[in-house]
């Protein structure tokens, strides 16, 4: 089947998503996606940062269709033709998502352990306004632990629904699920019984925000000070491929979460013996540093050299006002 | 007077019994079809009726039962909805109460059309005594041999199950219903694939309103193209309207599609004019979902074409000047009432009934009810305005079910229609709590075309 994204036409699958088509043509062009995860059946459909316009409907029916379609959850058809980013309907529609799912969240990115991995704040930074328009109180929900392995801050959650398919699918039972109704509804577990399962720590992983964090992690260091490194090990556990990716600080493994590709997915789910209790280097095989986007702001402190900014570079008025910062700077 | 089709007999005493019923030629239709009809030729006489559904979105129902696939060996399931939950709706509770068995019997005859052995009516799970009205009713039909196995010796087999519901507003969505139906937590399935392919428990569903369900007795009864003599163009039949608000006389009433707007209004036998001598302000004409119209621009089109009650007339001029048939839940709202309120408590109910599962939906209903709060309470500023219909659009047309439009209509509507009284609730911030705004030029007559131009 041949479907055209923003004019670049590509051979896909029947059954394929629109979204997944677009992967595989990759770049800017493919829609964001905070609900959608390609690892677990079901997801998507929710967030709708994803829609985007089909200005042709099949070679069959041509007719466009009526309403912007979220792509994850749309196939695409033999002739489709779709609009991501050179429409301005669905940049439009994308930003006021993106002001929506952010009216309700409390921003404490400072303080957040999410902040430099946090899929909200890419979108927020690539799509969204640069003040928000909300003038009133967010809401706002106690912490809970649920276990002693995982925190559950419900106030930055925006309800993808990602950790209940995880709970659904990779483990062998679910126990937390959505409470309530409309911007009051909630992730909870009743009478917050805890989660305590192999592979519950995958829910960690899946969230695309701050709301489940790593206890074993929490506040212990900010995402772009640590330096990542993939690495294996044989783990007892069947179902559980022990490919994972070690946060060092320093000499210390500090965190360890599953590889994720480019789309943050991760690659395969690890089990909770791997993510918490292994966290000494003798336990791994080391097989070498993570590459990070150049973009991404975990590159931004490891390998930095101590040269100007490139904007200031160019700019002479830049380079007179900092000039005293540089020299401190390359004196260190 | 216009000959009614549905309530008919709602007067006779005891006409919620089957032996009333039958004795005033109810069934008729059961033992029409039954025996003397295939199961296509009920589908193709609700396709030449012209039948369009009840519940709000108008779908010609003899399509939406012709879509449905038929593959071997797979259930197939009617359920009729009447989680009737729409503010300022109350037609289809009327007709469960008084006149159960025409549901039942239209069930029946729908379900032989379909092919379906079992069927559910799904009724909201706050009417508990329609409920049981309906129960007893069943058991009443299935005691004369109307439900079960082998109805009349037709070799027809068909069990009838009233489900109560999950007590929201957004199990009346079709796929909602469904999951609850199954259930689940009502949360609208994401479409495709719509129901008529994979619906209750994965098999093709059809869901149809109460009133669409209880129009195919007529239909049966006296043939597709005489039911489609009734009405105007491609709005055929009668409807029930539920008539509320400032009226002297609300109500139930069932008119021919096509009846104008003004008679429905004003004359002894509907509405019989507003209550108490005052003059009408504002008019919402299918139920709290859609666009509230002031008097003028409801009474005439904008081309100074009276308006009547149909599908058609009623759109009259997109959402600019026109508005929709909905679900048949009028209200009228007299010279005292307050525009402002009036949008800020529907906007409270979506907010409250949004089901949380996409984003425009859950966190841009209830912004929108903050900022109607502190308009009506006088803390507004002039840039509200602007800023609700810039949610209401961000909202409308990209949630994964109607109710996100149904949200962002009322409130672009009632901006786009009486921004006057909104400004007023924004100068005049210590005034508006304590009076109102008054009927002000909103039922002036339209002005003419040309100087509307220039």
């Amino acid at each position: 089947m041949k479907v055209t994204i923003d004019g670049f036409p590509i051979e896909v699958e029947a059954g394929t998503t629109i979204l997944n088509a677009a992967r595989m043509i990759g770049g800017d062009i493919v829609p964001p996606a905070m609900c959608y995860y390609s690892k677990l059946e079901g997801t998507g459909g929710k967030c709708r940062t994803c829609l985007v316009q089909v200005s042709k409907g099949s070679e069959k029916d041509p007719r466009p269709m009526p309403k912007l379609v979220a792509s994850c959850r749309t196939t695409v058809m033999d002739g489709m033709e779709v609009k991501n980013i050179t429409s301005p309907e669905v940049i439009e529609a994308r930003k006021g998502v993106v002001e929506m799912l952010l009216i309700n969240h409390p921003l404490d990115c400072p303080v957040c352990d999410q902040a430099g991995e946090c899929h909200l704040q890419d979108l927020g930074y690539e799509h969204g306004a640069a003040k928000t328009r909300y003038e009133f109180d967010r809401r706002t929900f106690e912490k809970i632990d649920i276990g002693d392995k995982i925190q559950l801050h419900m106030t930055r959650c925006i309800l993808c629904y990602r950790c209940v398919f995880v709970a659904d699918q990779i483990t062998d039972h679910r126990i937390h699920g959505i409470l309530n109704r409309g911007d009051h509804s909630e992730i909870s577990t009743y009478i917050q019984k805890a989660v305590d399962n192999d592979f519950s720590g995958n829910v960690i992983d899946v969230c695309p925000v701050g709301a489940l964090t790593d206890k074993t992690f929490r506040f212990k260091n900010r995402v772009w000070f640590t330096k990542p490194v993939e690495a294996h090990r044989d783990c007892e556990n069947e179902k559980c491929g022990g490919k994972v990716t070690l946060w060092y600080k320093g000499e210390d493994v500090i965190r360890v979460t599953a590889r994720k590709d480019e789309y943050g997915e991760a690659e395969e789910f690890i089990c909770n013996t791997c993510r918490f209790d292994k966290k000494k280097t003798s336990d791994w095989v080391i097989e070498g540093p993570r590459k990070v986007s150049n973009k991404s702001v975990i590159n931004s402190n490891h390998y930095d050299t101590l040269h100007p900014l490139p904007v200031v570079k160019t700019n002479p008025v830049l380079i007179e006002a900092n000039k005293e910062q540089f020299e401190r700077e390359t004196r260190l | 007077m216009a000959r009614k089709l549905l309530l008919e007999h709602i007067n006779v005493p005891g006409i919620n019994t089957f032996d009333v019923y039958r004795s005033k030629g109810g069934y008729a239709a059961v033992e029409k079809a039954l025996k003397t009809l295939s199961p296509d030729d009920v589908v193709e006489e609700v396709k030449k009726s012209g039948l369009r559904g009840r519940g709000g979105a108008g779908f010609p129902t003899g399509m939406k039962w012709s879509f449905l696939a038929k593959p071997e060996g797979v259930e197939r399931y009617l359920v009729c909805n009447a989680d009737e939950s729409e503010p300022g709706t109350f037609k289809d509770r009327y007709l469960m109460t008084y006149i159960p068995h025409l549901l039942i019997e239209g069930m029946i005859v729908a379900s032989y059309a379909l092919g379906a052995k079992t069927s559910y009516i799904y009724v909201r799970g706050e009417m508990m005594p329609q409920i049981r009205i309906l129960e007893k009713a069943i058991a009443e039909a299935k005691n004369k041999g109307f439900l079960g196995k082998n109805i009349l010796g037709s070799g027809y087999d068909l069990e009838l199950y009233v489900q109560p519901g999950g007590g929201a507003y957004i199990c009346g969505e079709e796929t909602a219903l469904l999951e609850s139906l199954e259930g689940k937590r009502g949360n609208p399935r994401i479409k495709p694939p719509f129901p008529a392919i994979a619906g209750l428990y994965g098999c093709p569903t059809v869901v149809n309103n109460v009133e669409s369900i209880a129009a195919v007795v007529p239909i049966i009864n006296e043939g597709g193209d005489e039911y489609a003599k009734v009405g105007i163009g491609r709005s055929t039949g009668t409807k029930l309207i539920s008539a509320g608000g400032n009226l002297r006389k609300p109500g139930v009433y069932e008119i021919d599609l096509g009846l104008p707007v003004e008679e429905f209004l004003y004359s002894d036998e509907y509405c019989g004019g507003i209550a108490n001598g005052k003059r009408l302000k504002a008019v919402v004409a299918g139920g709290s979902s859609v666009p509230i119209l002031p008097a003028n621009l409801f009474l005439k089109t904008i081309n100074n074409e009276p308006r009547l009650m149909s599908y058609e007339s009623l759109a009259d001029g997109g959402f600019v000047s026109g508005t929709m048939m909905g679900s048949g839940g009028f209200i009228a709202y007299d010279e005292d009432q307050c525009i402002v309120r009036n949008t800020w408590n529907f906007a409270r109910f979506y907010h409250h009934e949004s089901c949380g599962q996409c984003s425009p939906c859950r966190e841009g209903t209830g912004w929108m009810e903050k900022v109607l709060h502190r308009l009506e309470y006088g803390h507004g500023k002039m840039s509200d305005m602007d800023l609700l219909v810039d949610v209401s659009k961000k909202i409308e047309g990209n949630t994964i079910c109607p109710l996100g439009d149904a949200a962002a209509w009322p409130v672009a509507s009632a901006i786009r229609h009486f921004r006057d009284e909104f400004e007023w609730h924004v100068t005049h911030p210590h005034e508006a709590t304590t009076r109102n705004f008054g009927i002000a030029h909103y039922a002036d007559p339209l002005p003419k075309l040309e100087e509307a131009a220039s």
